[in-house]
């Protein structure tokens, strides 16, 4: 095992498991406080990354300096996101919050669906090109490149991580997301809002989806209608994977599930003598779950929690 | 509107009976006055009911929110196709020595292999996600029908056994008692063109498996999945071997599920990855879920709203649009994926046990029902009544 591709595939691993790390926050948050998995945060990522797009081809020729353009885009995307995933709470679950587990799942799927066919109505089923906004010469690490583009991945998603937390552990708000999460009825005894923590809560994932859905249109250079349902799987592993419900955990979870893949992807053809290619590299995220859930269904840092039925 | 019981009311029941009988087996020589498209669509939901009948003992009885059912259609499908078709002769050298005429097998071995071969898959996906709740079980077996399915588009190389993403083609009509469904077959001077003859084939099949699930429905075996559903700590109290009967109602369900891939394979005679994709179980899914969980009338309405409304929308959609707006606004397959959508979401917030549920148990409304239904007076039910 050469160490500079092995060097190459841990840090494109780093660059997929940060996108991962930003959207899996967003699931888990909400999962914490509503016991929900919510489906469609997969495709509030997608429609940051359609608006993201859409913003730099409009700006593409205006002059401006490129990464201000780049910026510009995000900040337009989060608006959308938000309003878009606060429309979806109030609308969907909030009337089902009392309802057995299997109705907001449903409705979850069928909000999916709307949202990506209006995507595919509004910006039509072709992918459209997200224009390279940096400089691409590669950046070198040792034996190995990263190109500027991953590197601004890297540390976005890093400054937004450390964000969230001092967020959640250090001011007022976190402290009432945290309440909210662990006791939704004492919390309000308190004084805590439940409703009104719930709406910031989703808001802030949705703001990190819309980020990371840029990042992810800007790693491909492309975006399309349908990009949000798979990064959506795996992010939601990796949410199970370092513990649903703890924001640490996320992190870790989506890191670790990006080099997992990365390095999966990269050896499967030496491990199984040629029979499987790198083309079975989302398997690599479900096997990933599947494992989890039955051994260590609590995940990384999770607690043990008993069965519920 | 109550079918009228053949105790109390034998000659209405009888009747109505007949009148049915006579309607379904005329149906196909009447849609087929309008081209032989409809009897195709109608063939179709027969196969989508035979799935959502089979995904219902696993959603419906058993509780178990099942996102991958359509894996265990592929591999039925899949089984059909290979070993009905040139393609395993084509590609491995062992195979055309020993089958020196071809890959064609009676449907007598290859179905119940297929139903056999699904219960397999079944179980193993059922074995794992014993110990997991809704939602996590939702997302595995999601997981479990993706990993299928790239398994099925993948595995042309480096030795081509499902053809990849090309899929699987001159697959064999199904052949009955030497006579062959995929051609026009005459009868008693009537021509019977290979469509209508599908139709009565899967019309059997689908009455065999409403029966056996109304048969479950009552059974031991139905009521523990039943008990299941509604409270897995007791039963399991009440000595019902959970893990047992949670994975006799994934290889159970998926067993239907084979049977029907065989079926859409021998009808198609042609098969591809893109037929099982997630949108498919969530369809199948959403079939059983809107029409009552758990209720096989509700289910079969669900599966046959769900399938013929969106093909009706495709030839009427247009026309439609154009009286209305002058101009075609959304195309009719971005229509159908939005009205999907839609009506899953507006029927979980208005009516989530579906559009024609099955009477609670211990409630009012049943003992008012049992009450009708045997014909005697009795006093007004009190809060709970009794069954």
């Amino acid at each position: 095992m050469q160490f500079d591709i092995l060097l190459q595939q841990i840090l494109n691993g780093l660059v997929l498991g940060s996108v991962y790390a930003l959207i899996a926050l967003g699931y888990t948050m909400v999962y914490g406080i509503l016991q929900l998995i919510n489906f469609v945060h997969g495709d509030v990522l997608m429609v940051g990354a359609m608006v993201g797009v859409t913003v730099v081809g409009i700006l593409a020729t205006s002059g401006l300096p490129l990464p201000l353009i780049l910026v510009i885009a995000v900040a337009c995307a989060i608006p959308v996101c938000v309003i878009l995933s606060l429309l979806i709470e109030r609308v969907a679950y909030r009337p089902l919050r009392n309802a057995p587990k299997l109705a907001p799942l449903i409705t979850a799927i069928g909000l999916s669906i709307v949202i990506q066919t209006l995507a595919m109505i509004i910006w039509k089923p072709n992918p459209i090109v997200f224009p390279d906004l940096l400089p691409t010469k590669p950046i070198e690490i040792g034996p190995a490149l990263l190109a500027p583009k991953q590197m601004l991945i890297l540390v976005v998603s890093a400054v937004l991580m450390i964000g969230l937390l001092l967020l959640v552990n250090r001011t007022k708000l976190g402290r009432a997301m945290r309440a909210t999460a662990e006791n939704p009825r004492i919390a309000g005894l308190m004084g805590v809002n439940a409703n009104q923590v719930i709406a910031v809560t989703f808001a802030i994932g949705a703001s990190l989806a819309a980020v990371a859905g840029v990042l992810v249109a800007m790693n491909y250079n492309i975006a399309q209608f349908s990009m949000g349902f798979i990064p959506g799987l795996k992010a939601f592993t990796a949410a199970v994977l370092g513990g649903i419900g703890n924001l640490g955990g996320a992190v870790l979870g989506g890191l670790l599930l990006g080099i997992i893949e990365s390095l999966g992807a990269g050896y499967i053809g030496d491990i199984t003598g040629g029979f499987l290619g790198s083309n079975y590299q989302d398997i690599f995220a479900f096997v990933v779950l599947i494992l989890v859930l039955v051994f260590r269904p609590s995940g990384l840092m999770g607690e043990r929690v008993a069965d519920r039925a | 509107m109550q079918f009228p019981s053949f105790k109390d009311k034998p000659v209405a029941a009888y009747g109505a009976t007949a009148v049915i009988t006579l309607a379904l087996l005329a149906l196909p020589f009447l849609a087929g006055t309008q081209g032989n498209g409809w009897v195709r669509i109608i063939d179709f939901a027969l196969l989508y009911v035979m799935l959502a009948l089979g995904l219902n003992i696993v959603v419906g009885y058993a509780g178990l929110l099942d996102l991958g059912y359509v894996a265990f259609y592929a591999v039925g499908a899949y089984l059909y196709a290979l070993l009905s078709s040139p393609q395993l002769a084509e590609n491995f050298e062992f195979i055309r020595q020993m089958f020196p005429n071809g890959m064609h097998n009676s449907i007598w071995l290859v179905v119940p292999l297929g139903a056999g071969l699904a219960a397999l898959f079944g179980a193993l996906l059922g074995a794992p996600t014993l110990r997991l709740r809704g939602d996590y079980l939702a997302i595995v077996t999601l997981g479990f029908g993706e990993i299928v399915r790239i398994f099925l588009n993948n595995l042309n190389a480096p030795i081509n056994i499902t053809n990849g993403p090309q899929g699987i083609t001159n697959i064999d009509p199904i052949e009955i008692a030497g006579v062959s469904l995929g051609k026009t077959q005459t009868f008693f001077d009537i021509e019977v063109p290979s469509v209508y003859l599908y139709y009565y084939l899967f019309l059997i099949l689908a009455i065999i498996i409403i029966i056996v699930t109304i048969r479950l429905q009552d059974s031991r075996l139905g009521r523990a999945w039943m008990a299941i559903r509604e409270d897995e700590i007791a039963a399991k109290a009440m000595g019902i071997n959970t893990r047992n009967v949670k994975l006799l109602a994934f290889a159970m369900g998926a067993s239907f599920g084979g049977v029907a891939g065989a079926m859409f394979a021998s009808f198609q005679g042609f098969v591809s990855p893109e037929s099982f994709t997630l949108m498919e179980s969530v369809v199948i899914v959403s079939m059983v879920v809107l029409g009552g969980m758990g209720h096989v009338p509700g289910v079969i309405l669900g599966a046959i709203l769900l399938y013929a409304i969106p093909e009706v929308l495709r030839y009427v959609a247009k026309p439609a649009q154009l009286a209305i707006f002058g101009h075609e606004l959304i195309a009719p397959e971005a229509l159908r994926m939005l009205l999907f959508g839609l009506s899953m979401v507006l029927i979980m917030l208005y009516r989530p046990a579906g559009l024609w549920p099955a009477r609670q148990h211990g409630t009012a409304a049943d003992a008012a029902a049992d009450d009708k239904a045997s014909g005697e007076a009795k006093p007004a039910a009190t809060g709970s009544g009794q069954s």
